[in-house]
C-alpha cells in the first residue's frame, strides 16, 4: 500500500471508490442538501475542506496513539478531535473571512455527524498511508464527495418538473437516482490500479 | 405523543413498526447500505447497533441530570464511542471472519444518526427503563430493516440465504444487487413498498371518515 503513487490514490478515492456512492459514506447529507445545485457545491466544498483538516489531525494522533501504546482510544480520540476540529474552523472562518461563513451556514457544525469524514480517518490509519498520501487521499475524497453530491442535485433540479407516480416521490426516487450513478461509476473499475 | 401515559411496551413496539428508523425515518442510512450484502452481515450489523443504542440509551438516561446542556452533544458522542469500541473488540474477539466482513463500519457506529438521535430525543428525557425498551425497539426494528435488506441482496444476488443454496443451479445471479448500485436499489424497493401502504391506509381511513359523515349527515 506504501509505494502508491498520489495521483492513483487520488483517482481511486475520487472515483473508483468514491466515497458516496461505492462506500456509502455521508449518505445523509448526500440525501438530505442535494435538492438544490448552489447549496450541493457550498456543502461539497466545506466537507473537503473539512476532511483535509481532520485527516492532518487524525495522522498527529494515530502516531501519538502508536507512541504511548493505547489502539483503543483511537475512536474515542478521533471523534472528539473531529468534533473540535469543526467547531475551531467554524471560529476560523467566521472571523477570517465572513463572507465564506454566512455562505457556508448550518453546514458547517453538520459535518461532525457526516461518517465520511470519520470514514476518512480510520481509512487512511487503516491503510497506512504517509502524510503526503493522506493529504492526497482527503482532497480526492472531498472532490468525490462533491462530484457525487453536484451530480445528484442537477439530476433532482431536473426531476422536480418531472411527473413521477405519487408513491416514488421524495427518497424512494433519490435512492435510485443514486442506484443509477452508482452504476456509472462503476464504470471507473480498474481506471487507477 | 408525550399526553398520553405509555408503558414500555408501547416504546418497544413503536419501534419495530411505526416508527422503524429504517423504513419509516430514514435515518442511519450508511451502514443499512453498505453491510447489507449478506443477510449474515446485515444480522450482525443490526445486533451490534442495537446493543451500543440499548448501552448507551441507558448511560445516557442514568446521567441525564449530570449532564450540562452545553455539552451534551460531546458528552453523547463520548458515550457512543466508548461502546462502540466495545463492540469493536467484541466481534473481533468472537469472529474475525465477520470482523473482516464489516470492517470499518463497525467503528462507523459511532456517527449513526440515530443513535445520537434517539439519545437527545428520547433518552435525554425519560427514565432509564424507558429509554432501555425505546433502544431495544428501536434497534431491533433496525436491525429487522437490515435483515430484510441483506436477506433480498443475498438471495437475489448469490441464490443463497445463510449461505443456504435457494435455487437450481441454472439460476442467474443479479450480481448487481451484491454490488454498491443493488444497495440503493433495494432500499428504494422497500420504501416503495411500505410508501404504498401508507397511502393505502391513508386512503381507507379518507373514505371511511367520509363514509361516516355521510351516515351522520
Amino acid at each position: 500500500m506504501h509505494d502508491e503513487s498520489l495521483w492513483t490514490i487520488f483517482i481511486n478515492a475520487s472515483l473508483v471508490n468514491n466515497f458516496v456512492l461505492a462506500y456509502f459514506l455521508g449518505i445523509c447529507p448526500f440525501l438530505g442538501v442535494s435538492s438544490k445545485l448552489e447549496t450541493a457545491s457550498r456543502m461539497g466544498a466545506a466537507v473537503t475542506f473539512v476532511m483535509l483538516v481532520s485527516s492532518i489531525c487524525a495522522f498527529g494522533i494515530q502516531a501519538l496513539l502508536v507512541a504511548i501504546n493505547a489502539p483503543y482510544l483511537k475512536l474515542i480520540s478521533f471523534i472528539a478531535v473531529i468534533a473540535s476540529t469543526v467547531q475551531l474552523v467554524e471560529m476560523f472562518i467566521k472571523k477570517v473571512s465572513p463572507a465564506l461563513f454566512r455562505s457556508l451556514g448550518i453546514f458547517l457544525p453538520l459535518i461532525t455527524t457526516n461518517c465520511a469524514i470519520l470514514g476518512l480517518a480510520l481509512f487512511q490509519t487503516n491503510k497506512g498511508y504517509s502524510f503526503v498520501q493522506c493529504i492526497v487521499y482527503a482532497l480526492g475524497a472531498g472532490a468525490g464527495f462533491t462530484l457525487a453530491l453536484v451530480l445528484m442535485a442537477g439530476l433532482r433540479e431536473k426531476l422536480e418538473l418531472a411527473e413521477v407516480p405519487e408513491v416514488t416521490r421524495g427518497t424512494a426516487m433519490a435512492l435510485m437516482i443514486a442506484g443509477l450513478l452508482s452504476v456509472a461509476f462503476m464504470g471507473f473499475g480498474g481506471l487507477g490500479s | 405523543m408525550a399526553t398520553l401515559p405509555k408503558s414500555g411496551t408501547d416504546e418497544f413496539i413503536k419501534g419495530l413498526w411505526k416508527e422503524n428508523p429504517v423504513f419509516v425515518q430514514v435515518l442511519g442510512m450508511c451502514p443499512v447500505l453498505a453491510v447489507s450484502n449478506t443477510a449474515m452481515n446485515a444480522l450482525a450489523m443490526g445486533l451490534a447497533t442495537a446493543f451500543v443504542l440499548v448501552m448507551s440509551n441507558i448511560v445516557v438516561s442514568s446521567l441525564r441530570s449530570f449532564i450540562p446542556k452545553q455539552v451534551r452533544i460531546a458528552t453523547y458522542i463520548l458515550i457512543i464511542a466508548t461502546f462502540v469500541t466495545v463492540v469493536d473488540y467484541l466481534i473481533q474477539a468472537v469472529s474475525l471472519d465477520l470482523y473482516k466482513a464489516l470492517g470499518a463500519f463497525i467503528s462507523l457506529i459511532v456517527v449513526n444518526c440515530l443513535i445520537l438521535g434517539r439519545a437527545e430525543a428520547f433518552a435525554s428525557k425519560n427514565t432509564i427503563a424507558r429509554s432501555a425498551m425505546d433502544g431495544l425497539g428501536m434497534g431491533i426494528g433496525f436491525a429487522f430493516a437490515l435483515f430484510c435488506l441483506g436477506a433480498v441482496r443475498e438471495i437475489l444476488g448469490n441464490g443463497t440465504l445463510f449461505e443456504a443454496q435457494l435455487f437450481h443451479d441454472s439460476f442467474q445471479n443479479w450480481v448487481v444487487m451484491i454490488l454498491p448500485s443493488g444497495g440503493f436499489f433495494t432500499l428504494a424497493g422497500w420504501l416503495l413498498l411500505f410508501n404504498w401502504f401508507k397511502q393505502r391506509k391513508a386512503r381507507r381511513e379518507h373514505a371511511s371518515t367520509l363514509g361516516l359523515s355521510k351516515e351522520t349527515a
